[in-house]
């Protein structure tokens, strides 16, 4: 029985796909077992994705009393945004109580140089690789598609000794110059995959015609290459704002990210814990991410899976 | 070779020294410019920097960095030591049951999504969501979800189902436990993306010809289907276990290495001991064993995508 409904069951679906059958897909009642496997499969998976956003949401909204009564999925009784603008402006990490919005402050003036920076590089990088080939170029971009792979911690303690000796230690610059390298080779082979797709016709006009390297780069293929420049960034937004160990490390106690204070607030905090409070701080946080997330959509799927495109 | 760039380069550099020194440096000069940062992060970072680490590794660094050598000293401490063969240990058991699990889900939900079902996107926006968030949000909220008072376990004890019992967080043998939970849910979607890439990159065909021969669905995504999407889920391993290696931020995040340092991973012991206990030399070794690990995963790969093909 069950084998009899496992093998007639895809046929109308997949028909319906080549259209090369003389009749239309027959008409199948909705409630199908296999349907209610499916949906029901779905709909617990769901849940489970969906429960600590839920709770995350939902107890950043309740009072302490509230909370202490112990019920993590009841719906607040009087919603209030009190624990967001505590947890915003007046949130305890350690001795200072200055809330989150000094981190998130720095998690923008790291993030957007960071991606301009990287971006840009990378996009040059990308360009040189299919345009502009020179000897060993091919190697050094498989090094550093093998690189993009080793831990970083393999390379955190040089890096450091590095960044101290041209001044930039503990600094938005460095921890700059540190997303823009590990950015490097994944956003090197989004652009030269992108920028091997265009016709190189256009590139070779353009030579012919006498146009250099920069030129050639900034008026011909920059306008072409929006898209790619979007899922970038996109890609770079969501990775350096959700970044920990670099802010940690490079970015020095002034400049320390908002993923940095949010986790001090949470797990170095003293006295009794504020589980209102430190909820809202981590809606607060998660919430660049996730509405670059909504609004990108389909974008954000290219740029995850282009982590997974051959080289 | 063709380039048109490459062209006159090959015209002009047929024999001479001077032909040569001019094609290695001044040929195509804009573009070597262009390329300094690439080449210095290749050269530097991931060749120069590693090179650096290994061999600083055999040495007897402490607060800074020392060139006496001592041989294996720094690897024999290493693994004399509790908390580094804890957080081996720990790596290993969580690794292999994510890495497990986060492939049968990721396949299992891509072959659900591929069955032409409604409401297709809200599922995956529903199923990728998490992948957006930083480790440290997914960390401190599955913390607090996990609170053994206040959390799942006190809600359900309070509704009554007083035997309920979901301490993962504070219990030393069922930690890791937790950390695959809080790891699944934010990795499951990404590969439930790329697997579903590469089910809809199977040939139709393929289906048809497997229904002409009355062969059953699961059957033939399990035989024929699977073995097609080698690529993809090579790709995914590779992915995966990589990640695996460094998993830093969400132990930091959710248990800080605890109860105790039973859920300790490598990745902050190196951390640990190079900043915090400055004990460079043990950090080095224990980053060295990580870049082995990681090569472990990624020789066989690269064997297998570059093998016997040779170069592009």
């Amino acid at each position: 029985m069950s084998q009899a409904t496992a093998i007639n069951a895809p046929a109308p679906s997949r028909g319906t796909v080549s259209g090369t059958e003389p009749r239309g897909p027959r008409p199948k009642p909705f409630f199908t077992p296999k349907k209610i496997i499916i949906y029901t499969t779905l709909f617990f998976f769901s849940l489970y994705f969906l429960f600590p956003l839920y709770v995350m949401v939902v107890t950043s909204l309740k009072t302490m009393p509230e909370i202490r009564f112990g019920n993590i999925v009841a719906l607040p009784a009087a919603p209030s945004f009190d624990a967001w603008v505590r947890a915003w402006t007046s949130a305890c990490t350690g001795l200072t109580c200055n809330g989150l919005a000094p981190g998130f402050w720095n998690s923008v003036k790291i993030t957007i140089p960071s991606t301009i920076v990287s971006i840009f590089v990378a996009a040059v990088n990308g360009y040189a690789l299919v345009n502009w080939r020179f000897k060993g170029s091919e190697v050094f971009f498989a090094i550093l598609i093998f690189g993009s792979f080793i831990p970083y911690q393999v390379m955190l303690y040089p890096l450091v000794m590095i960044t101290r000796e041209l001044g930039i230690f503990g600094s938005l610059q460095g921890v700059i110059v540190i997303h823009t390298i590990f950015g490097m080779p994944i956003l090197t082979l989004l652009f030269r995959n992108y920028f091997a797709s265009l016709p190189q016709e256009l590139f070779k006009a353009a030579r012919v015609d006498g146009a250099g390297f920069w030129r050639i780069f900034f008026e011909i293929m920059l306008p072409m290459s929006l898209p790619i420049f979007v899922v970038a960034l996109i890609l770079q937004i969501t990775g350096i704002w959700n970044d920990f160990l670099f802010g940690v490390v490079f970015a020095g106690t002034q400049n320390l990210p908002m993923t940095v204070q949010l986790n001090n607030i949470v797990n170095s905090a003293q006295g009794t814990p504020e589980y209102n409070v430190n909820m809202a701080a981590t809606v607060l946080t998660g919430l660049v991410p996730l509405i670059i997330y909504f609004v990108s959509g389909k974008l954000f799927v290219r740029g995850v899976a282009a982590g997974a495109v051959k080289g | 070779m063709a380039d048109v760039a490459t062209q006159p380069g090959n015209m002009a550099g047929t024999s001479s020294r001077r032909g040569f020194l001019h094609r290695l440096f001044l040929h195509n000069l804009s573009a070597k410019v262009a390329a300094i940062p690439m080449i210095a992060t290749v050269l530097v970072i991931f060749v120069g920097c590693t090179v650096w680490t290994i061999y600083y590794s055999f040495t007897s660094s402490k607060l800074l960095p020392k060139n006496t050598f001592v041989g294996f000293d720094q690897y024999a401490r290493l693994f004399g030591t509790n908390r580094w063969n804890i957080s081996i240990t720990n790596l290993l058991l969580y690794g292999s049951m994510s890495l497990v699990l986060t492939l049968t889900l990721g396949f299992l939900l891509a072959v659900l999504m591929d069955q032409k079902i409604r409401f297709e996107s809200a599922f995956r926006t529903i199923m990728l969501y998490p992948f957006a968030l930083s480790f440290i949000v997914t960390g401190l909220v599955w913390q607090w979800i996990m609170n053994p008072t206040l959390g799942l376990q006190g809600t359900l004890r309070n509704m009554g189902w007083t035997g309920f019992t979901f301490d993962w967080i504070s219990n030393p043998r069922m930690v890791l436990f937790a950390l695959l939970i809080a790891g699944l849910w934010q990795g499951v979607g990404f590969c439930m993306i790329l697997m579903l890439a590469g089910l809809r990159g199977v040939d139709e065909e393929i289906w048809k010809a497997a229904r002409v021969d009355g062969i059953p669905t699961w059957r033939t995504y399990i035989s024929v289907v699977l073995p097609m999407m080698r690529g993809v889920l090579v790709t995914a391993v590779v992915i995966i276990g990589s990640g695996i290696v460094r998993l830093y931020d969400l132990v930091v995040a959710l248990t800080n290495g605890g109860p105790g340092i039973s859920s300790e991973v490598p990745a902050k012991y190196v951390y640990d001991y190079m900043f915090g206990g400055g004990n460079i030399g043990q950090g080095l070794a224990a980053s060295t064993m990580m870049l082995l690990s990681v090569m472990i995963i990624m020789i066989p790969w690269a064997y297998l995508e570059f093998g016997g093909k040779g170069r592009r």
